[in-house]
């Protein structure tokens, strides 16, 4: 089951990609809205996953933790299959604990905290270009926390437009997740469309809108619109049941 | 009429008035902006490269993309820059607009000459004397002319007020030497007001408008993004010119956005307006709203208890006769003091027929019919 490929893969294109050693994010941007009700997270351990477990060797991952410390996703992937302190140990993984991250109430301290942590992620990738040809990806979790934290949400789009810069300079990939229901309420929530401009693919996390269900959990929505993308423009939509050991993926109605 | 707009940018503008302005107008649900900009981009240089054009240099201000992507996009079509090229200049803003790097990037290698890093975004007098220079060293400092592309005002709208934004665009446009300019611009990112002022600064605007359904008014803007189906990638483009007699004219075409860049034809028939209502994602598997077509026909169902007398008052036959008895139905009712089955026979369907006992029964009265029984 977790060799094989599952409809997110497919969907994000690394069914096909698979021979290659480029990763099929490389250079995109891929951001994840969640909501209350169903939470975004297990995409972004699943791509963790698809990341460091063996076939794809010449991945390394930035990792910003907001949310959670490191105990709690070694956890979860070691029960997806993939040990995270051993991959630290490998320094296929950087894993930036942010959850001690101060804030402060000046202006200027916030502007050079962001600027601060973007540093420290470029020169985090330069260290890591340097010893070897990687693929590298930075994921965060979650930037809605960040942009809480900070007093002002332009920061937040600087240092994410800063980050934009390493997908072009570096070849780097971005994953992102956002939670979406902060901003519902606003009318024009210029943080959260400004960042599904910047994304390359975008991933929404549902509730099904028919209510709960027992055995179907959520749905997805897929939407490729890069401009680079090999399948620009397509939008793919499924449901998923989240099991102990991984998540499973089928078409509407589908299921047996 | 994509043509059109492209023949304004390359032709410029007449001496002494301002320079042609293009806003390329879009929108969450249809990002598209870019592929106007390159297509636009790819245009106007070949036209200056075979010398077709009144300008004859391009400087390009990059806010959302790298040099690097545009050199390439060039490259795919066909034109090739190097830094030895003398007709195009890049200002980079999108590397570090706020100078957080402090070592100049490594990433562009190719040209320095070519493309030159400008590090204080939120400084618009800089910026503007940046964006003449760049066009200077590239043109001379006579009256040859030079177009400007700036590929989004979002970047800079961010980091400076509307007012000096416009302000820079003015400048740019009444500067002697450029000929032409046009930017894009995101209107779900900013307040209303500003979309409408940098349109009101423009000669031209084009907009790009999804073919997704949006008679359920004013949505969230994140929305419509996942209400476009497989037709994202697909839709309208209108323009708007100011022509020089004061008058305005709107055009419309269709567009089609592919892994190649963008297509424009024009506007085929009513299917794309039919599209706008199917949808790909079952929001709900069952169907709780009716269409309008299905509550009209809703609605001309007549249920089983309704009475089905096509708008004739419906009374209940007191044993007396009435003006309308007397035409109709008198004579079969007079005849006979039992319950009528004619009216059935005669093929009007179903009707219930009330025969009072007496004459002192009021028809409906209030009485308890029972009050006289002894329980």
């Amino acid at each position: 089951m977790d060799r094989s490929v599952n409809l997110l893969d497919v969907a994000l294109g690394f069914g096909e990609h698979q021979v290659s050693d480029q990763s099929p994010l490389s250079g995109k941007v891929v951001v994840i809205e969640d909501c209350v009700e169903t939470s975004g997270s297990f995409v972004l351990h699943q791509i963790m996953k698809r990341l460091l477990s063996p076939p794809s060797s010449s991945h390394s991952l930035i990792f910003l933790a907001f949310a959670r410390p490191f105990s709690h996703y070694d956890r979860i992937l070691r029960k997806l299959g993939c040990n995270l302190a051993a991959q630290k140990a490998n320094n296929r993984l950087v894993f930036v604990d942010m959850l001690m991250m101060k804030c402060s109430d000046g202006e200027e301290d916030n502007v050079s905290a962001v600027a601060k942590l973007f540093r420290e992620i470029q020169a985090t990738v330069r260290k890591l270009r340097s010893v070897t040809d990687t693929n590298i990806t930075v994921m965060v979790d979650d930037m809605s926390l960040l942009e809480i934290s900070a007093t002002n949400s332009h920061h937040v789009l600087d240092f994410l437009h800063y980050c934009h810069t390493l997908t072009s300079d570096s070849n780097c990939s971005l994953v992102i997740l956002n939670h979406e229901d902060i901003y519902l309420s606003l009318e024009r929530p210029a943080y959260l469309l400004q960042m599904v401009c910047l994304a390359d693919v975008v991933i929404k996390a549902e509730p099904l809108a028919s209510g709960l269900a027992n055995d179907v959990h959520g749905q997805l929505t897929v939407l490729n619109k890069g401009i680079s993308s090999n399948s620009r423009n397509k939008l793919q939509n499924f449901q998923f049941r989240i099991k102990e050991n991984g998540i499973e993926y089928f078409y509407p109605g589908s299921r047996t | 009429m994509a043509d059109s707009i492209f023949r304004k940018l390359r032709d410029g503008g007449e001496e002494g008035e301002l320079a042609p302005a293009l806003t390329i107008e879009e929108t969450v649900a249809s990002p598209f902006a870019l592929d106007v900009s390159c297509y636009l981009l790819a245009n106007l240089s070949s036209s200056i490269l075979a010398g077709k054009s009144k300008s004859e240099g391009l400087v390009l201000i990059t806010f959302s993309r790298s040099p690097s992507f545009y050199l390439q996009f060039l490259k795919q079509k066909g034109i090739f820059v190097s830094s030895s090229s003398k007709w195009i200049r890049v200002l980079d803003c999108y590397t570090d607009p706020l100078g957080w790097i402090d070592q100049p990037s490594t990433g562009v290698t190719e040209g320095s000459s070519l493309v030159k890093l400008h590090k204080c975004v939120t400084d618009l007098k800089r910026l503007f004397s940046s964006i003449i220079d760049a066009g200077r060293v590239m043109v001379g400092d006579g009256k040859t002319r030079f177009t400007v592309a700036i590929d989004s005002v979002n970047e800079l709208l961010r980091h400076s007020s509307m007012p000096l934004v416009s302000g820079l665009l003015t400048d740019l446009r009444s500067h002697e030497q450029v000929s032409s300019l046009f930017w894009s611009l995101n209107t779900d990112l900013h307040q209303e007001k500003v979309t409408n002022a940098l349109e009101y600064i423009s000669t031209m605007k084009a907009n790009l408008e999804p073919l997704c359904p949006s008679s359920h008014g004013k949505r969230n803007a994140l929305e419509n993004l996942f209400l476009v189906h497989q037709d994202f990638g697909k839709g309208r483009f209108h323009v708007r010119f100011k022509l020089r007699k004061g008058r305005v004219r709107v055009m419309s075409e269709e567009y089609h956005v592919d892994q190649m860049g963008i297509n424009f034809s024009p506007i085929s028939s009513a299917e794309s307006v039919i599209a706008t209502t199917k949808s790909l994602l079952p929001k709900v598997h069952f169907n709780l709203q009716l269409s309008e077509k299905e509550r009209v026909e809703k609605e001309k169902v007549v249920l089983p208890f309704e009475h089905q007398d096509h708008g004739k008052s419906t009374e209940i036959y007191d044993g007396r006769r009435t003006l309308a008895d007397g035409k109709t139905e008198a004579t079969p009712l007079l005849s006979s003091g039992e319950l009528q089955t004619d009216a059935v026979s005669s093929g009007k369907g179903g009707e219930i027929i009330y025969f009072r006992d007496s004459d002192d029964e009021h028809p409906d009265s209030d009485e308890d019919p029972d009050d006289d029984l002894d329980i």
